[in-house]
């Protein structure tokens, strides 16, 4: 934006009073960016809200979109590696009888798939997109909590090496990602495999909550000046939804892991049927974290989706309100219908049957997104780019996995199916259909809002093609099989079964998968190093992250937009109206009210630190030691609050010193 | 879209030219239960197939209509918009409408299958190990109350009641050509009923992971006319059969001076543990090491020499005997018809 693009400004509120913020004194206030021109703006916000140079200062960035690359950088490794585990236990696989993976080490293979492709890949990749994404969408110059935010990375990070270092040890776990008890527990469990689940589950599940509670603030209490509820983009809404999911899910897994060590590690009997304990508590505690897991997976995909048929389709998303009631509807129903991972552990009929209509309800409100996208791409003839075709793909993989749902969500059929490979099939088209085809898309779509690059179109074509023919391949076929009676996490089959052939099909499919993504990297780095340069809005998307340039400056904007309409930039071809009035010596932040938006109040965000890493390593190595002695929470206890004192201490306001 | 109908094509041509044919397959009824299942199997695919196919259409329509040329983003028009808005209503509408029937018809399903097993004439208890099945037929005169492994036979055409429990960790009991999976949790005892039309043998598998050797928990369910049944089930009461080689008898001396004994049952001998499946009539099963290896004196010997190269993990270790303590022992357990 120039300044000749200004077309109103609005003051904006005082800070807050000096009673509050008492080192804040009016007098002091410093120089705000009313009457700058643009050169000097630059240069002020550019010094305020830099990252320090040198690798301290990379170390200690809490700029949201440094923290977010590097997230979506490590969950996209994570992904390989994950990928990986899947061709080689597929390879083993390829035919009966196979010798190649002995049962110990297929065991941790699909165990460490599981908690790879859930824990460090899915759930991250999706919030690190929404930490990028979010704050540039509601017009803001920074996530909230951004020290919080950058420990929830360096928490993540280190849960991820923690698994990967036991696998490397041979010391993974290998009792499922579900890790049911009593085979996970102390007595059919021996060593310390499961005791690494049980506590990089809790650890990775800490910086999930700490994004979900900077997101919902976020998106409540910083949103520019304008955007009231009904005029929030539909990707953030997702978003928020899925934030409001975490925070009530995560909880209930970190009690079953939590559970689970002090069964294993202080001796308690809490899933010990001989000590009147129960070993179905564990599946209810997982399950009511581990359905809603799932949406928390797909909503936000569902937001990318609703953000990229518009941008192609040319129109406003038809139904929005019908799709923002969507969202929250799945997030509400995904509470209630846990059970339906429970059908085979012979719950009561009655009870059953009520968790067949809830799951089968859920189907509704989804329906009604998918119905309100048709309508969008109906209304003309959309732009066919690589972005739109993985959301094609969407549509082709996800509602065959959501129709397999439907059948899983019965009762006497979900018997049959249970546990075999149908249901493998069945997860594989609604999370990777529904979940990972909407990123790729998405990944093509925002890539040059990130690098300032454009990704190679044709090389994306290649891949989509590749992607859908390698997916369908390797999963369509799981279906048959499991009906044909092969049950999930066999390391081998005898060849009486006639399961040989349709294995070795399958096992080809998944390495054309997997080429497909090779593809992928390839135009990623290829797209980063020589791809066209973008421009501020290559795709004329109407949403407000496309109003600053790409990549965006640290600032993200230089002055705070003002929001009239769900596509502002659609509504005003030619200038977005603004507000003004922060400091630019200090990081001010805009805080407006959680219906209208309104401003507010002005609010310093946090500085660069260095200790919400040192955090994450003290709360890690207590984590770390905890698998070996339950004093590890004593003697932990000390370098973490060391550790958050450092966090804490009340320093002032540098800035101001300056 | 033509290369996915290709593949779709591939796929429907593979399941009609391998399938149906499984001796585990749930598209392959054996019994009312499945029958039950497979209908509502095929019913659900056909409906589901029809609401996909309707979606692929509506997705791809927008793409072959005629281009209408619209550079900027477009002004809605309100009247269009209302259009639009009754067409996905009404679509909502019927997805409600499919979701409730199919409701109905899983309710309905269930209740089909609890019919069952109303009039159940036998008990049977099953229970999990890591990783083989205990197999213990219920009667009310207790010395004709039976214990086997592995494999479960049933009177054909009649329905039997089945007590799944587990002592370790949780297994799942699965025939499919004869009916759904059902869990064997610790703590708690699961009832399933099941019936098979016709006599013959049906492999069932554990389906819920139970450690290391998940894959090679196999089990048979053997339905044989009801003579034949009675038969067996007197055959099966008496003691293991005296060996009547000089092999065998080597044989039965070193099992039970080796630690065989210590997890082993064969009646009539002193061999009285019962952490591992019952030997007593071993050789008359069809299958070893829970449908690991085929029934045979070669298998035999190579399951005694190395378990741990067989089945990895599992819970029988290796002991360490000679070539002749092998092939007698060999002779003494082929002898345990």
């Amino acid at each position: 934006m120039s300044s000749a693009d200004l077309t109103s400004e609005r003051d904006l509120p005082p800070e807050r009073e000096a009673s509050a913020k008492g080192d804040l004194a009016p007098e002091r206030d410093g120089p705000r960016d009313t009457g700058l021109d643009d050169a000097s703006l630059h240069r002020w916000l550019a010094r305020t809200w830099r990252t320090p140079p040198g690798v301290i200062g990379a170390l200690s960035s809490v700029d949201h979109k440094v923290i977010a690359r590097r997230y979506l950088i490590t969950a996209f490794v994570f992904l390989c590696l994950g990928g990986l585990n899947a061709v080689a236990m597929r390879i083993q696989l390829s035919g009966p009888q196979r010798g190649l993976i002995g049962p110990d080490l297929y065991n941790q293979l699909f165990t460490m798939h599981g908690v790879t492709m859930m824990f460090l890949f899915a759930v991250p990749i999706v919030q690190a997109t929404g930490i990028y994404l979010v704050p540039l969408m509601v017009g803001t110059r920074n996530i909230a909590f951004p020290r919080l935010n950058a420990f929830s990375y360096w928490v993540y990070v280190s849960g991820g090496l923690f698994a990967w270092v036991s696998f490397a040890l041979s010391m993974a776990p290998d009792v499922g990602w579900f890790a049911y008890v009593p085979l996970s527990g102390p007595e059919y469990g021996p060593g310390k495999r499961a005791d690494v689940w049980a506590q990089m589950i809790t650890y990775t599940e800490v910086s999930s909550l700490a994004v979900a509670v900077a997101t919902i603030v976020t998106v409540l209490k910083q949103r520019a000046p304008g955007m009231s509820l009904d005029k929030i983009p539909l990707y953030v809404w997702a978003l928020l939804v899925t934030s409001f999911v975490v925070v009530f899910a995560m909880p209930a897994v970190m009690i079953t892991s939590t559970f689970l060590i002090l069964d294993r590690l202080v001796g308690t009997h809490i899933f010990n049927p001989a000590e009147g304990g129960d070993a179905l508590l564990f599946q209810h505690l997982f399950w009511f974290f581990g359905h809603p897991e799932v949406y928390i997976i797909f909503l936000p995909a569902t937001g990318m989706v609703s953000a990229i048929i518009p941008a192609f389709a040319r129109r406003p998303a038809f139904g929005h309100l019908g799709l923002v009631l969507s969202l929250i509807a799945v997030g509400f129903l995904s509470f209630g219908l846990w059970v339906h991972h429970m059908f085979a552990t012979g719950l009561p009929k009655l009870g059953a049957s009520f968790f067949t209509a809830s799951s089968m309800m859920i189907a509704i409100p989804n329906g009604v997104q998918i119905f309100c996208w048709l309508a969008t791409l109906w209304d003309g003839r959309p732009v066919i780019r690589t972005p739109l075709l993985f959301v094609f793909g969407f549509f082709f993989i996800f509602i065959i996995g959501g129709l397999t749902g439907v059948m899983l969500a019965s009762v006497p059929l979900d018997l049959q199916v249970h546990d075999t490979y149908f249901v493998v099939a069945h997860f594989h088209y609604v999370l990777i259909g529904g979940s990972v085809f909407p990123l790729l898309g998405a990944a093509y779509f925002w890539f040059p809002k990130i690098t300032g690059r454009m990704m190679s179109e044709r090389l994306g074509r290649w891949h989509f093609w590749l992607a859908v023919i390698g997916f369908n391949a390797a999963f369509f076929p799981m279906h048959i099989v499991g009906l044909w009676g092969m049950p999930r996490r066999v390391y081998t089959y005898p060849a009486e079964l006639g399961w040989g052939n349709i294995n070795l099909f399958i096992t080809a499919g998944a390495v054309l998968f997997f080429l497909s993504f090779v593809l992928f990297a390839f135009n990623l780095v290829h797209g980063a190093l020589r791809g066209a340069p973008a421009g501020d809005n290559p795709w004329d998307a109407g949403t407000l992250e496309w109003a600053t340039s790409s990549p965006p400056p640290s600032y993200n904007f230089a002055r705070i937009p003002v929001v009239t309409n769900v596509e502002p930039l659609w509504a005003e071809r030619d200038a977005l109206p603004v507000a003004t009035g922060l400091r630019v010596d200090a990081r001010e932040l805009l805080i407006s009210t959680v219906a209208e938006a309104h401003p507010d109040i002005r609010e310093k965000s946090a500085t660069p630190s260095i200790w919400p890493l040192l955090a994450a390593i003290a709360v890690g190595a207590t984590f770390l030691y905890s698998i070996f002695t339950p004093w590890a929470i004593v003697w932990g206890a000390a370098p973490i609050a060391l550790t958050l004192i450092g966090w804490f201490w009340p320093k002032g306001d540098p800035e101001d010193e300056e | 879209m033509k290369r996915f109908a290709s593949i779709a094509l591939a796929t429907a041509i593979a399941l009609f030219l391998q399938g149906c044919a499984g001796w585990q397959s749930a598209l392959d009824p054996k019994g009312p239960a499945a029958s039950e299942l497979a209908w509502l199997i095929w019913f659900f695919t056909g409906l589901c197939a029809v609401v996909w196919v309707l979606v692929m259409i509506a997705l791809t329509m927008p793409l072959m209509m005629r281009p209408r040329e619209r550079a900027g983003p477009l002004v809605l028009d309100a009247g269009a918009e209302g259009r639009k808005l009754r067409v996905v209503i009404t679509a909502v509408g019927l997805t409600a409408l499919i979701l409730v029937g199919l409701t109905l018809l899983s309710f309905f399903a269930n209740r089909t299958l609890a019919a069952i097993g109303s009039d159940a004439v036998l008990t049977i208890r099953v229970t999990g190990h890591q990783w083989w099945w205990e197999v213990r037929y219920e009667d009310a005169t207790p010395s004709r109350i039976l214990t086997t492994a592995n494999e479960i036979h049933i009177p054909a055409g009649e329905p039997v009641r089945l007590l799944l429990t587990s002592t370790d960790v949780i297994h799942s009991f699965w025939v499919p050509s004869l009916s759904g999976k059902l869990d064997l949790i610790p703590g708690h005892m699961n009832v399933l009923d099941i019936k098979a039309d016709k006599p013959g043998v049906y492999r069932g598998q554990c389906a819920e992971f139970c450690g290391a050797q998940h894959a090679n928990m196999g089990t048979f369910i053997i339905a044989e006319p009801r003579a034949k049944f009675d038969a067996w089930w007197n055959d099966q009461l008496q003691p293991a059969a005296a060996p009547m080689s000089d092999e065998a008898k080597a044989g039965e001396e070193v099992f039970l001076k080796r630690p065989c004994v210590m997890c082993h049952k064969i009646g009539g001998t002193t061999a009285g543990g019962t952490v591992a499946p019952d030997l007593t009539h071993i050789a008359s099963r069809q299958t070893l090491a829970a449908g690991t290896l085929m029934m045979s004196r070669g298998n035999l010997a190579a399951w005694i020499a190395d378990p741990q190269g067989i089945k990895p993990g599992s819970h029988m270790p290796g002991v360490d005997l000679n070539g002749d303590e092998l092939n007698s022992i060999v002779a003494y357990l082929e002898g345990l018809k």
